[in-house]
């Protein structure tokens, strides 16, 4: 019962309440997607911070801040405010290992005409890890 | 925080008053013999849909003979394209040319477009203006001697631009008189009028059109019984064989009670009408105004040439679905022709015709209004509709004028 929305409860909850909405000012790595399918546009800013990993005491990027801003429907809206609050904190490692399916089942699934909308972010996340690294080569 | 729900997309479909449920349900399970039986039952059942029947060909200024009930507009539409195009198709002279817009409902584009594929019939799709209005001229220079049909609906659903059928229908009526001299066959008209039936005048004759198909649904009427008007003598062979119900047009055993609803909910359009419009045009007024004070906001169709039940917009910087969902969220039924809202991912095709680039459509939102509808909803829509597209502003990137 109660599932007969187009949309998971938790999308809704991330299209009404988006995380991590908004631009970070000078950031380190920044990428803007656009979908040819249906028109939307999403910006992914990463503020990144070095730490010590835990074992070998060596000293590792990560993702300290993360900030979104997209004009699109409700999944694009939902997948990015979703797979901002899954890389915060993370590595680059265990980041660049979020895929578009990953964002969607946490989700709670995606119709199966709304995934573009997952890839969408998955591919600004990547973008944008690599703007930083090119950066960095510099 | 007004709690109760508020439906405005009345022309997606609406929900079945009162009234026509209790006409209707009689014959659930009293009355509920087939019509085509000799028997008391049967004939009791025959009785109700003649009776309807004539109410709606009364409305219409039709003779009942003329009208045959379909599960819609959508089949109304389709027997008439295909009908009348195999039943003409023999007695032409070089393939049958169909003139229609690029504006219409799915149903009969893509009926065109069968017809185009099977070889039957050319079709000219003609453009529309900024305010989706079809040009009398276009039209003329479309009319060749091939041409058999011309298909024009009275009133777009995305829109609410009201088509000059009537106009269409009297140069139609002169081009005839010519044809019939010359021992030519002449050319029929057909209109679809689901969206205009409770607001205009759809009085066959004074419309000039041979053919006319509607829907109930939109009109408090349940989903799945609709009709098509066809002018006595115009060509038609039926798309669904079986028995030989609705004048050996329309095989199938009659859908009763539907079909004493859909006389019902004529009967009180007919009743109703002058009201409805007032309240109606009176609630889209101010809705309009409320939301245009609003920046980047633009409404589509035409000031004068509009139906009065609907109102389109184009927000800028915010997606219509997102749109949709929001609104949904606070309990407030809209409806939106972007790409993002569309199943296929493609932008409105109405709106592409009115010249609207696809980013522009991915901000196009619908509010379609009814007779439960009020004054205090109204207000209520106005008062958040701010609140809703700054949320989404302020989400969209690169949009810095709208970011205050
Ligand atoms: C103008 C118009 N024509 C045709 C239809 C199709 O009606 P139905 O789906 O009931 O066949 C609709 C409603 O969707 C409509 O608005
Ligand atoms: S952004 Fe267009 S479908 Fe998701």
């Amino acid at each position: 019962m109660d599932n007969f929305q187009l949309y998971s409860k938790k999308v809704l909850k991330h299209v009404k309440d988006p995380q991590n909405i908004g631009e970070i000012k000078n950031p380190d790595g920044v990428a803007t997607v656009g979908n040819p399918v249906c028109g939307d546009i999403m910006r992914l800013y990463l503020k990144i911070a070095k730490r010590k990993t835990q074992k070998e005491k060596q000293e590792e990027d990560y993702i300290k801040d993360v900030k979104f801003q997209t004009l699109g429907c409700g999944a694009a809206i939902a997948t990015s405010s979703m797979i901002t609050t899954m890389v915060k904190g993370k590595n680059f490692k265990d980041a660049g290992k979020i895929t578009n399916q990953a964002v969607a089942e946490a989700l709670g699934g995606l119709p199966l005409n709304k995934m573009h909308c997952s890839v969408l972010a998955a591919e600004a996340l990547q973008k944008a890890i690599k703007n930083y690294q090119q950066k960095q080569k510099k | 925080m007004l709690k109760k729900k508020i439906y405005l997309d009345y022309a997606a479909t609406s929900p079945v008053t009162k009234e026509v449920l209790a006409a209707m349900k009689h014959y659930f399970s009293q009355d509920y013999g087939n019509p085509s039986e000799p028997h008391l039952w049967g004939q009791k059942a025959r009785f109700a849909i003649d009776k309807s029947r004539q109410k709606i060909a009364d409305f219409l200024g039709a003779k009942p003979q003329e009208i045959i009930f379909t599960s819609g507009a959508t089949e109304a539409i389709n027997l008439a394209h295909k009908g009348l195009i195999e039943a003409i198709r023999d007695t032409q002279n070089g393939k049958p040319h169909i003139i229609t817009s690029l504006i219409e409902h799915k149903a009969v584009l893509e009926t065109c477009q069968h017809l185009e594929k099977l070889n039957w019939a050319e079709v000219t799709y003609l453009p529309v203006d900024k305010d989706g209005l079809i040009k009398i001229e276009d039209l003329k220079k479309a009319i060749k001697p091939e041409t058999v049909l011309i298909s024009v609906m009275y009133v777009n659903n995305e829109v609410g631009i009201i088509e000059p059928i009537r106009e269409i229908g009297q140069l139609i009526k002169k081009i005839n008189q010519s044809r019939i001299t010359n021992h030519q066959s002449p050319i029929y008209f057909h209109t679809d009028v689901t969206q205009a039936l409770q607001y205009l005048n759809c009085n066959v004759d004074y419309l000039g059109v041979d053919l006319l198909s509607l829907s109930g649904h939109k009109f408090y009427v349940p989903k799945g019984v609709g009709l098509l008007y066809f002018r006595k003598k115009t060509p038609l062979v039926r798309q669904q064989d079986g028995g030989g119900q609705e004048y050996r047009l329309r095989a199938g055993t009659e859908n009763v009670p539907y079909i004493v609803g859909l006389g019902k909910a004529i009967e009180l359009v007919q009743q109703n009408k002058v009201q409805s419009v007032k309240l109606i045009k009176g609630l889209r007024e101010k809705l309009v105004k409320g939301i245009l004070k609003n920046q980047g906001v633009r409404l589509m169709g035409s000031s004068e040439k509009n139906a009065p039940h609907i109102a389109t917009f184009l927000v800028e910087g915010a997606e219509g679905e997102a749109m949709l969902l929001l609104f949904s969220e606070k309990g407030i039924a809209v409806s939106s022709g972007s790409a993002c809202t569309s199943g296929l991912l493609q932008p409105s095709h109405v709106l592409t015709a009115m010249g609207v680039p696809p980013e522009k459509s991915h901000g196009s939102l619908r509010f379609s209004l009814g007779k439960e509808n009020t004054s205090k909803e109204i207000d209520y829509v106005i008062e958040i509709f701010p609140e809703i597209i700054n949320k989404l502003r302020k989400m969209a990137p690169n949009l810095d004028i709208f970011n205050r």
